[in-house]
């Protein structure tokens, strides 16, 4: 906990980073730098998925649909979250020549888009069809 | 622009001193940075048309207008940024790290578009 306020620090006061360590190899940077956007892209898949669900599914319940498509969003903005707390945590070990710390996030999103994604087969299947 | 030249500009400074900088990194590791954010951006794209598309769904409303152009705004915002970011990138050969900013502003633009998307479901 105290190492996500500390990462939430540097998040406000983005200078305190480059006082640590010395500058890694840039190639390091660039590929941190490449894993960042495709968390960021993951997000906004997410994002796109929770707009999609609410436009092109609009047989059904609104409970359903707005349940799924706020599951949606809201992981789109954890991941989103997430990806830029990575990055910096990741630059400041590079910094320091730590080791690059280790996450059990992608095993929770892969979880929640599963369940998200039967979730889907079984509206499909079974035709749920919305009274309201 | 693949085909530019690689200088090496006043940024390269923090390498190694007198190391000879190659005029292109054989593993085209800005190349592939610059790739990234194109993808980026064009996600940001679509979703932002997504976004504009849900907001003059129904009827063409003062709300709706207003949600588009914020749309327009976040858009733009991102877009701004990936040029920015690209640009840094492909004209040295040895680019700075990312600023935190630059990370910032991309994810705000992201979760942005996410709290549209809440507006308009809820």
């Amino acid at each position: 906990m105290t190492e996500f306020v500390r990462s939430l620090r540097l998040w406000f006061a983005p200078q305190r980073i480059r006082e640590e360590g010395e500058t890694p190899d840039y190639r390091f940077s660039l590929a941190n730098e490449r894993t960042f956007l495709a968390w960021i892209r993951t997000a906004l898949a997410l994002i796109g998925g929770g707009f999609a669900v609410d436009q092109f599914l609009p047989d059904l319940a609104w409970g359903v649909r707005a349940g799924m498509a706020l599951g949606l969003l809201a992981a789109g903005v954890l991941c989103a979250l997430r990806a830029v707390n990575h990055w910096v945590r990741c630059e400041r070990a590079m910094r320091r020549g730590d080791d690059l710390p280790v996450t059990r996030f992608p095993t929770v999103l892969s979880l929640v888009v599963a369940v998200v994604a039967v979730a889907m087969v079984v509206v499909v299947l079974f035709d749920w069809e919305g009274t309201g | 622009m693949t085909g530019r030249p690689a200088t090496p500009g006043p940024g390269s400074s923090s390498g190694p001193g007198s190391t000879p900088v190659p005029a292109r990194d054989p593993g085209l590791q800005p190349e592939r940075t610059r790739l990234a954010w194109r993808r980026t951006t064009l996600a940001c794209t679509v979703v932002a048309v997504l976004a504009a598309k849900q907001a003059v769904h129904d009827e063409i409303s003062a709300a709706g207008v207003i949600a588009t152009a914020l749309c327009v705004l976040v858009w733009l915002g991102f877009l701004r940024v990936a040029h920015h970011r690209i640009q840094a990138v492909v004209s040295t050969a040895r680019p700075a790290p990312m600023s935190v900013r630059a990370a910032m502003t991309a994810t705000a633009c992201t979760i942005a578009l996410a709290g549209f998307a809440v507006a308009i479901v809820v």
